[in-house]
């Protein structure tokens, strides 16, 4: 099968098993479960991108699922409200007797819209513009996202009366007209996740076998190699850190209509770092990799903590440990290696002659 | 007037703590390029030590003197064998380290959970620290924020001179400059940085003493501070210890600064908006050793 | 003026001079050879060329002013260089290797598409390095002699007017390095070649002219046989290196 075909196999089987067998098989509250877990695999995506083929370990991409999902969130929250009122939780602490001027245009549900995912976007151009081209990277890089992600959380912690504090945005129950209290509603939100999902693997797909997946690679591998040959690495890795804060966002934003919260613990430093575990453990350079990581990796985590809770702390932190030690290529690396095995053809003889001078070079 | 001063004495003592708690990072990260995010395990490790030592030791002041070595010596243990168990294998892959030190803090958070239970816990203070000083009519000071700035900066002395003077100093930094000429000119380096990684973890467990002094001890008190004890390493520069301590001060006063004048909350951001900032300027940090490496 | 032109140039590193006021006249069509005892400043000398270090002086390629300039922007002006331990990119086959190296100037959305087929430099490149067989291989996997071999097609398909080679027949069998000499030649016919090496016998061979760098300066220059007659040079280099 040529890499192609396999893909295409990939994506259908994909599709038959997120369309077909999950929602026959699965009850409604798994089916929710599933939707959550789908989420988290859309950021794993985008982590795969940039950290697996670009060499950026992006520790804060819990900033962007939280930029998309409070985008969205506020959107909801102001629709629950109705025009003219303040959300609850705006009452409730009773400081405020007009919306802030930042809430204002997320009453647009288009502006919210593209807000989820442009403004995740836009924040990533910025901070990557600034250190990419200063060559800020490997661990400096590492250490600054996750510097970012504990700011930010702390910045929503501290505005308790306009962004709900350590509480988040919650008891969000519409979605643009639909009452996600409705089983109906929320199997179609659980298909709207999986329909994103699909959508952000094919683009990531198309990325990763593009001459630009092949100058990302290199520039991992060799980002002062690469400026030699007339590139700036910078545009390079830019584009896979923006890419992948833009399904950050998009997940953040699917994620709350799918659980009805978001909230600053599920953004800060440990969410941030947890996104990256999937990745790590399902494959990091790898296509499907990160998202199969991810799903079993947040699947693990509602099994083991709903029966020991200590028990999945200490399973999660060898999760980070063993594989990573052992098996940095993750799970992705086995099947390949099976498959190298299988079509364990001669490799090619290699042309053992000096270079060819006259005809060549000529 | 006083009351700029009185912030300023803030800053320096949230300087002095993070100072303590970077120390040990400057080494491990700084020196040996491995990103130890179990650092702060450590720090609780030693705080946990203080805690230990009290239950048999009646005399506040005696068991903290105590503390002061059993933490360093607990701590460095325990550096040690996340060096020969784990962070050797990793040695070519500096990011990866810094997952897989995740990994382990939180097997260690859980296991301080088991063991010493979820809620935090107090220690005593000796009664020699828990008063304060009086500078001026108006600036008062914490006599323990006064006894940890003092810690941090023996530490830092301490350590300078074990670096500058001390053949394990020279070979530390031989195998900083040039692992490979060092491997070849004899030197063990593996024994180097296992000794390496003892000193700096063992800094941790000094600085856990510390805080032990103004806070109480529980199993997260480590991640919370972290991750700005690596920025200070970051802005401070690798491969020298004095922009570490500059950097410390600076960010400990800046923080304290911008949250009197705004919020604790929104000085995080502010704070960090100036680390990027400064990284336009200076992207190496404020100090590096310059090398004509391609990397 | 064509070729390139070196000026008083000056890099230092940290109060350690590394090259103090070097001047260097490369004509187009040259194979120029550096040579000196390590140390000598050479790679400084093409670090700062390249601009991966920052220098002082004069230098110009082709009429243009290469100092101050971002690496990425020298090499847009057609200056390609290769590196002591070859730089190519082991997770990519040979072919993408090339390609990559041909492919500044591409449209971004182009970028985006997929590799139709395979552009006619790359392929010409793969046959003049003897690397077509091996197209589909991993860089990493390739022996040490083809690997440097890889480095000279990236720099053909390049399409560099300036090479600049740090050492290309390190660890090379003896009919690899004629190969290789035979190559530069040919290469050097509309472009301009300064290699640094250390080996005599290779030296004598190919190079067409000489200079000679001794602790950061230029000790002597000109054909091979007025270099080896010049005392200075008998004196710190070849005389040692001759008996």
């Amino acid at each position: 099968m040529s890499p192609r075909v396999r893909a295409l196999a990939g994506f259908g089987i994909t599709a038959v098993l997120l369309f077909a067998v999950a929602p026959l098989l699965l009850g409604d509250f798994r089916l929710g479960l599933l939707a959550k877990y789908l989420c988290f695999a859309i950021v794993a995506v985008g982590i795969g991108l940039a950290w697996g083929r670009g060499g950026m370990l992006a520790l804060g991409q819990g900033v962007f699922f939280g930029l998309g999902g409070y985008a969205m969130a506020m959107h909801l929250k102001l629709a629950d409200a109705g025009p003219g009122n303040l959300p609850d939780f705006m009452t409730l602490y009773g400081q405020l007797d007009a919306l802030p001027w930042w809430w204002v245009p997320f009453q647009n549900p288009i502006f919210a819209l593209l807000a989820t995912v442009l403004l995740p976007m836009t924040v990533a151009l910025l901070l990557g513009l600034l250190i990419f081209r200063r060559r800020v990277r490997g661990a400096y890089f590492a250490i600054l996202s996750q510097a970012l992600a504990a700011a930010f959380a702390i910045l929503l912690i501290g505005q308790q009366g306009t962004t709900g504090g350590t509480n988040g945005l919650t008891d969000i129950r519409g979605f643009f007209g639909y009452d996600l209290n409705d089983p109906v509603n929320r199997r179609m939100i659980y298909f709207i996740v999986a329909v994103a999902l699909l959508a952000m693997l094919g683009i990531t797909w198309q990325l990763m076998r593009s001459r630009y997946g092949e100058l990302l690679v290199a520039v991992r591998d060799g980002e002062e190699r690469v400026r030699f040959l007339g590139y700036d690495p910078a545009n390079v890795k830019l584009v896979a850190y923006v890419v992948a804060a833009g399904m950050a966002g998009l997940a953040g934003a699917l994620f709350v209509p799918a659980v009805g919260i978001i909230s600053p613990a599920l953004i800060g430093v440990v969410p941030s770092i947890e996104f990256v575990i999937g990745v790590a453990v399902g494959g990091r350079a790898s296509l499907a990799g990160p998202a199969l990581g991810a799903i079993a990796v947040a699947w693990a985590k509602t099994a083991l903590s709903e029966r020991v809770p200590s028990a999945w702390t200490y399973f999660e932190g060898l999760l980070f440990v063993l594989p990573i030690v052992f098996l940095p290529g993750g799970i992705a690396s086995l099947v390949s290696l099976v498959r190298r095995r299988r079509a364990a053809a001669p490799p090619p003889a290699v042309d053992q002659r000096p270079p060819l001078v006259r005809e060549g070079a000529a | 007037m006083s009351l700029i001063v009185s912030q300023l004495f803030s800053g320096v003592s949230i300087g002095a703590v993070l100072l303590l708690i970077a120390l040990g990072l400057a080494l491990t990260f700084g020196q040996m390029n491995v990103i130890n995010m179990a650092h702060g395990e450590f720090i609780m490790a030693g705080a946990y030590t203080v805690y230990v030592l009290q239950q048999s030791i009646s005399s506040a002041g005696a068991s903290l003197l105590i503390a002061l070595p059993v933490s360093f010596a607990v701590a460095g243990l325990m550096g040690i064998l996340l060096e020969v168990l784990l962070i050797r294998r990793l040695y070519a892959r500096p990011l990866d380290t810094l997952l897989v030190t995740w990994g382990v803090s939180l097997i260690l958070q859980q296991a301080a959970r088991d063991i010493f239970g979820a809620p935090n816990v107090q220690t005593r203070a000796p009664e020699l620290l828990t008063g304060s000083v009086r500078i001026t009519e108006d600036i008062v000071i914490a006599s323990s924020r006064l006894f940890i700035l003092g810690l941090a900066l023996a530490a830092v002395a301490a350590l300078t001179i074990v670096l500058k003077t001390t053949s394990l100093g020279r070979r530390i930094r031989a195998v900083v400059q040039n692992r490979d000429l060092a491997a070849v000119s004899g030197l063990a380096t593996g024994r180097v940085d296992r000794l390496t990684f003892f000193i700096g973890s063992g800094l941790a467990g000094i600085a856990g003493v510390a805080l032990t002094l103004i806070g109480p001890i529980g199993p997260a008190m480590g991640t919370n501070i972290i991750v700005n004890a690596f920025l200070v390493v970051v802005v401070g520069g690798i491969g020298q210890l004095k922009g570490t301590v500059i950097v410390a001060f600076v960010l400990g006063i800046l923080q304290s600064m911008v949250e009197y004048t705004t919020t604790v909350s929104v000085a995080s951001v502010i704070v960090f908006v100036a680390i990027v900032a400064f990284l336009q300027w200076r992207p190496q940090g404020l100090f590096t050793l310059r090398t004509r490496s391609l990397a | 003026m064509t070729g390139l032109s070196v000026r008083d140039l000056r890099v230092v590193f940290d109060g350690f001079v590394a090259v103090g006021g070097v001047d260097l006249e490369v004509p187009e069509g040259d194979v120029r050879f550096v040579i000196g005892p390590n140390g000598a400043g050479k790679t400084t000398l093409v670090d700062a060329i390249t601009g991966l270090v920052r220098a002082t002086g004069h230098v110009a390629f082709d009429g243009q002013d290469l100092l101050g300039r971002k690496v990425h922007r020298i090499a847009r002006l057609g200056i390609g260089r290769t590196f002591q331990t070859a730089a190519v990119f082991e997770e990519l086959t040979v072919l993408q290797n090339l390609d990559i190296a041909a492919g500044w100037s591409r449209k971004p959305w182009s970028l985006l598409r997929t590799r139709r087929s395979i552009p006619a430099e790359v392929e010409k490149a793969m046959e003049t390095v003897r690397l077509s067989a091996v197209r589909d291989q991993l860089a990493g996997t390739l022996a040490h002699g083809q690997k440097q071999w890889l480095e000279i097609g990236m720099l053909l398909v390049q399409d560099a007017r300036l090479l600049l080679l740090d050492e290309p027949v390190a660890g090379m069998s003896q009919s690899e390095r004629d190969a290789t000499g035979d190559l530069l030649g040919e290469l050097s016919r509309d472009r301009t070649v300064l290699v640094i090496e250390h080996d005599m016998d290779f030296l004598r061979r190919y190079a067409r002219t000489v200079t000679v760098m001794h602790a950061g300066k230029v000790l002597s220059e000109g054909s091979v046989t007025e270099v080896q007659a010049d005392p200075r040079v008998q004196e710190v280099y070849l005389g040692r290196g001759a008996s």
